[in-house]
Order: C-alpha cells, then sequence, then structure tokens
C-alpha cells in the first residue's frame, strides 16, 4: 500500500460475482484507507459498479467478504450505509427531482438529526430543531459546493453541472468516513471537472474516497492508490505513476478501444 | 430563530443585503410546525363553525361530509401524492372505521365521542400495518391491485356476519347531538359537523406535520427515487409502511366520522366507487400538497350535490340521474387535468402567479 499506515476502513477480500454465466468479479480486493483517494478504473463492463454495489449491499458475492473497520459486514442493506458512515454517488445524477434542491441534500442530512419517531410523527420534541440543523447543515453544504443560489431550485431547471454539484452536496452533506463516487466527471465540461478534482482532494483530508471514473486526467491527479480491473479481475494495482508506465494497463485499454473500434 | 431568508442571505454571500425584510408568508412558515398548523387548523375551525350559523340541517350535513372526505383524501395524499404508492382500495378503511363506530356506539353507549374515534384510529392503524406490511413488496399496480381487492372484499363480510354487522341494510344508531348547556346556542347537527371537522383538523395537523418533516422529506425522496432515497439513508421498506399506516389510520378515522354524521353504516356506501372516487378528487384536488384535499373533498361532496339539483330540474329519470354526478365529476377531472395536471391546486396557483404578475 502507499503512504498510510493506519488499519482500512474499508477491505473487500476475495469478492467474486457471477450474473448467470457471467463472471461480473473474480477474486476481486481492495482496501481503502483514512485520508486517502483510492481510484477503481478498467474498460466499461469491467465491473467497477458491481463492486459499489457489493460494498453498498446491494449484490450479494457469491464469495468473499466485505469489512468495514475491521468488522465483516454480512447482511448489510444500501439504507445502512448511512448509518455506518458510507456515502455513494449512482453512476446517474439520481436527484430527486420533485424535491428543491435544498430538500435533496436535507434527505442526505437526515442521519444528523437527534429526534426520534415520535419527534417525525407529532411535532413535539426535537423536530423543528432537527429541521432546522439539517436545513442549516445542508445550506453550508451547498455553499461548499457553490451551489446555494440553487437552494429553491428544483433539479430539473438546473444546469446539469449544477445538478451534479447538489448530488456531491447531498452524499457528503452528513459527513461520511467513505466517500464512494461512481463517475462523478461524466458529463461535466474541463471547469467543472477542474473544480471536482479539487472537490475530490479536500475529501481525500477528511474521508477516504473510492472513486471510479473513466477520466484519466482527473483519476491520475487526485488518487493516491489506483487499482485496475479488467473482465472483472485486478490486473494492476499502484501509484498513479506505476500504473500510467504499466504495460498490462495500457493493453486492456486498447484491447476495449480496439473492440470498440471493430463493432462500432 | 432562523428563517429560510437568513439562509439565502448567507448564501449570497459578499453581495449586500438588499432584500427586504423577511414578508408575512415567509415569517408564517418559519414558525414551529407545532405552532403554524394548529393556528391554522383553529382559524378553519372558526370559520367553518361560523358557516354553520348561516345554513340549514342539509347544509351542515354537507359540510360535514366534505371534512370527513377531506380526512380520508389527505391520509391519501399522504400515500399515492407522497410516498407514490396506489392504493385503490382506501374505502376499505373508511368501511372499518365507520363499523367500528357504529358498533361502539350501539354496544358500548358510554364511552365518549372522543374515545370512540380514538380506538377507530387505533384499530385502522392495526388493519394498516397488516395490509401494509403484507402489500410492502408489491409495486404500482400490484399494489393497486391488492387493495382494490380488498376494497371488493370487504364489505361483504356484512353479510357473512348479518347478526352482527346488520347484513346489507348495515346499522342504524343514533348518536348524542348537542349538549344540553348549548341547546338554543347551536343545532344538533351544528354540533354534528363542527365535531366532524374538529376531528377532522386534528387529523390534518398531524398529516400536515408529517409531510413537512423528515417523515414527509423521506417519502417524497422514495417516491422519486428509491435506490437514492436508500443510499442515502432511507429505510424504504419502512418508511413505505408507515406511510400506509398512517393514510389507513387517516381512512378509519373518516370512516368513523362519516357513521357518526349519518347515523348509520351500510356496506353500500362503502363500494369500490367510493375508493375509486376519493382517488379522483385526490388528483381533481391536485396530488403533492395537502390543499389538494380540501379541493378535491370539496369537489367530491358539491358536484354530487349540483348533479343531483340538475337531474331534479330537468326532472330526468332516476337512472339517468343517479349518474349524473359521476358524469359531472368526470367531465371537471377531465377539463381540469388537461389544462391543469397538478389539478385545482395548480389550477389557483398558476391564477394566483397571473394575477400577481398582472399587478
Ligand atoms: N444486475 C446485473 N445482472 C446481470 N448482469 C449484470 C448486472 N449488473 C452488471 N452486470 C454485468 O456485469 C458486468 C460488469 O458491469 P458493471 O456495471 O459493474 O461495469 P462497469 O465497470 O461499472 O462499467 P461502466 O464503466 O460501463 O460503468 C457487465 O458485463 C454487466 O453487463
Ligand atoms: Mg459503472
Amino acid at each position: 500500500m502507499t503512504t498510510t499506515t493506519s488499519a482500512p476502513l474499508l477491505a473487500a477480500e476475495g469478492i467474486t460475482v457471477r450474473f448467470g454465466g457471467l463472471t461480473a468479479l473474480d477474486d476481486v480486493g481492495l482496501a481503502v484507507a483514512p485520508g486517502t483517494v483510492v481510484g477503481l478504473i478498467g474498460p466499461n463492463g469491467a465491473g467497477k459498479t458491481t463492486l459499489f454495489n457489493v460494498v453498498s449491499g446491494i449484490v450479494r458475492p457469491q464469495r468473499g467478504a466485505v469489512s468495514w473497520k475491521g468488522r465483516r459486514l454480512q447482511r448489510h442493506r444500501p439504507h445502512h450505509l448511512a448509518d455506518l458512515g458510507i456515502a455513494r454517488t449512482l453512476q446517474g445524477l439520481n436527484l430527486f427531482p420533485g424535491l428543491s434542491a435544498l430538500d435533496n441534500v436535507m434527505v442526505g442530512a437526515d442521519r444528523l438529526a437527534r429526534g426520534g419517531a415520535l419527534a417525525m410523527l407529532t411535532g413535539l420534541g426535537r423536530y423543528h430543531s432537527d429541521e432546522r440543523r439539517l436545513r442549516e447543515r445542508a445550506m453550508a453544504a451547498l455553499e461548499e459546493f457553490g451551489a446555494a443560489d440553487a437552494a429553491r431550485a428544483m433539479p430539473g431547471t438546473l444546469p446539469f453541472g449544477v445538478q451534479k454539484r447538489v448530488a456531491l452536496a447531498r452524499a457528503v452533506v452528513a459527513e461520511p468516513e467513505l466517500l464512494l463516487l461512481d463517475e462523478p466527471a461524466s458529463g461535466l465540461s474541463g471547469e467543472d471537472i477542474a473544480a471536482l478534482g479539487e472537490a475530490i482532494r479536500s475529501f481525500g483530508a477528511r474521508m477516504g474516497v473510492l472513486l471510479v471514473e473513466h477520466h484519466m486526467d482527473l483519476v491520475m491527479d487526485v488518487c493516491d492508490h489506483i487499482v485496475v480491473l479488467n473482465f472483472g479481475e485486478v490486473i494492476a494495482t499502484g501509484t498513479p505513476a506505476e500504473i500510467q508506465a504499466d504495460p498490462v494497463v495500457a493493453q486492456a485499454y486498447l484491447g476495449a478501444a480496439e473492440e470498440e473500434g471493430e463493432h462500432g | 430563530m432562523v428563517s429560510l431568508r437568513n439562509h439565502e442571505s448567507t448564501g449570497q454571500g459578499e453581495q449586500p443585503r438588499r432584500a427586504s425584510a423577511p414578508s408575512a408568508a415567509d415569517r408564517w412558515r418559519a414558525l414551529p410546525a407545532l405552532v403554524r398548523f394548529p393556528l391554522a387548523a383553529a382559524a378553519a375551525f372558526a370559520a367553518v363553525l361560523a358557516l354553520t350559523f348561516v345554513t340549514g340541517p342539509t347544509g351542515d350535513l354537507r359540510i360535514g361530509s366534505v371534512g370527513y372526505y377531506m380526512l380520508a383524501i389527505a391520509g391519501l395524499q399522504l400515500l399515492i401524492g407522497y410516498s407514490g404508492q396506489i392504493s385503490l382500495g382506501h374505502g376499505a378503511f373508511m368501511f372499518l372505521g365507520a363499523y367500528t363506530m357504529a358498533l361502539l356506539v350501539l354496544h358500548q353507549p358510554a364511552l365518549p365521542l372522543w374515545l370512540n374515534m380514538l380506538i377507530t384510529v387505533v384499530l385502522s392503524c392495526a388493519a394498516g400495518v397488516l395490509v401494509g406490511a403484507a402489500t410492502a413488496r408489491l409495486h404500482g399496480p400490484y399494489l393497486a391491485g391488492a387493495t382494490l381487492a380488498l376494497a371488493v372484499g370487504l364489505p361483504s363480510v356484512t353479510v357473512r356476519f348479518p347478526e352482527l354487522l346488520g347484513g346489507s341494510n348495515g346499522l342504524a344508531f343514533s348518536t348524542r347531538g348537542a349538549p344540553p348547556a348549548l341547546a338554543g346556542v347551536i343545532t344538533n347537527t351544528q354540533w354534528q359537523a363542527a365535531a366532524v371537522w374538529l376531528t377532522t383538523l386534528i387529523g390534518l395537523v398531524v398529516l400536515a406535520t408529517i409531510s413537512a418533516g423528515r417523515l414527509g422529506r423521506r417519502m417524497r425522496a422514495l417516491r422519486d427515487d428509491e435506490s437514492a432515497a436508500g443510499l442515502a439513508g432511507v429505510p424504504v421498506g419502512r418508511t413505505k409502511v408507515i406511510a400506509f399506516v398512517i393514510s389507513a389510520g387517516a381512512g378509519g378515522l373518516a370512516g368513523a366520522c362519516q357513521a357518526y354524521l349519518l347515523g348509520t353504516a351500510t356496506p353500500s356506501s362503502f363500494t369500490v366507487t367510493l375508493s375509486l372516487s376519493l382517488l379522483a378528487a385526490l388528483v381533481l384536488g391536485g396530488l403533492g400538497s395537502m390543499w389538494g384535499a380540501f379541493f378535491g373533498a370539496v369537489a367530491l361532496v358539491y358536484v354530487e350535490v349540483w348533479g343531483e339539483d340538475l337531474a331534479h330540474a330537468l326532472s330526468l329519470d332516476s337512472n339517468v340521474a343517479n349518474n349524473l354526478p359521476i358524469v359531472f365529476f368526470g367531465v371537471l377531472l377531465i377539463l381540469v387535468i388537461l389544462v391543469w395536471p397538478q389539478g385545482l391546486h395548480g389550477m389557483l396557483r398558476s391564477l394566483a402567479g397571473l394575477v400577481r404578475r398582472g399587478r
């Protein structure tokens, strides 16, 4: 591993996932230490999103185990992630179209609330102070991403770049210890990608980040460590410099490009 | 207190605070739900009570009907408009509530009205837990189908247990009217309409509080995108069941109010038509806002009244006359939704917007 010596936050070992005859992941392992940004790259269909789904409890692996802070995650479901301290953005935008940008982020902030079920149902107790707290935190998160002006707007009325920022704000507003980002740069312009890179590096100081991304400049720029998948197998791991110099990686991307060229 | 407006001005950062002081509407919205909704309900109650002093007994009955329909539709709003689950069988919970009320009045006449209402809510919520848990894995049309089956099937239990439930004639009973101390001040029908509205408004305060807070936001989130909601920490399955249970409670309470107001509970009042009418009224009133329930309930009661009046005036034969209100309602529904997909609530909002821009 790279520079850090601390125990990993997240560790996946020997993950194997089959969809019918297709082996989407074959004995895949990786680890994310606190305060590091780990890149997970590979051609289309390599199994990156599937690995995220395993970590999120959406897909159960046939073999292998995921552990969080040294404890094995067994029957965890997606909605347990937030309480564990894991946040994830989806490959698409997946904002809630019927909620204002602020409300979208407030959904992400929900775990910061202190009131219980009774408060939610009756308006008594912490109901009002929770609403205020969540709104303040959500607003602060929107400000951090330069999207405060969009707070009252519906997502559909916002430019794509702003929507992406709202989605990021929703993911980090509850201060997760690990952030899973699935292709955050897709569809963004150069300027927005630069801002995103800065944001990811700033996350890296506060939390562990696992980044799936096709945009190589961004990956090489922000990652401390990179894992390369191809056809569900780990074909290389190392620092950005090592990965860039690895002929196997170049071969995998070249092969994928050639295949695409043949089909397209 | 920190208002939304304050957040916005901090959000604008270095810009000078050009925006004027918070408007009355903003300040109102910044009040805690625990203050805001009960205040609004108290004002509504005063208005309704005042209205009953100018209407006769028939008018009181209609005002009361608007009340309990509004409660049922508001419960459906939470389920459909907020949590995105479709129920075609909410009449079944009204049925349950009405018969609970009737049986309590007949067999436990000493119990006070408020306790009967409370028992009804508890029972209908329990039924909601059963149905909600059983249907938790059903989505969209499957849930709609399952609830429809419930609405079709449930009223026939009255025929299975004729001694207890009165068969197809149902149960008739009389309730205590206005307390003797108020005799001469308000009439019995006024008292009944007021009791129904008080119950309705308490129910609405609870529904509005829930929908304006964390639970309502969780529901809207899972309605829009279940997987993103789950990843944001919303317990999707549980939240859906909670929405179902709350709306079942509202439906049951509405049924109890109906039985109390009319002094009867008959299976023919709770056919599938009722369930579909509630749904149609909700869509007509406007999905996604509690105001929609009010407009929907007014339309549901008064379109029927006007339809009957018209049939009377034209002296149509009973076959046509019976169906005229439904035709009326259908035409109104189609016309409104074509122009304003957000229903009557959306219509009024866009009209208000036009007026504001015109000034
Ligand atoms: N639920 C599923 N059922 C069947 N096959 C699946 C499922 N999910 C993924 N796959 C398959 O598994 C393989 C890996 O898919 P995955 O989405 O993990 O790729 P990816 O690396 O995220 O690709 P991309 O870069 O295009 O997002 C693909 O061949 C895909 O078709
Ligand atoms: Mg993917």
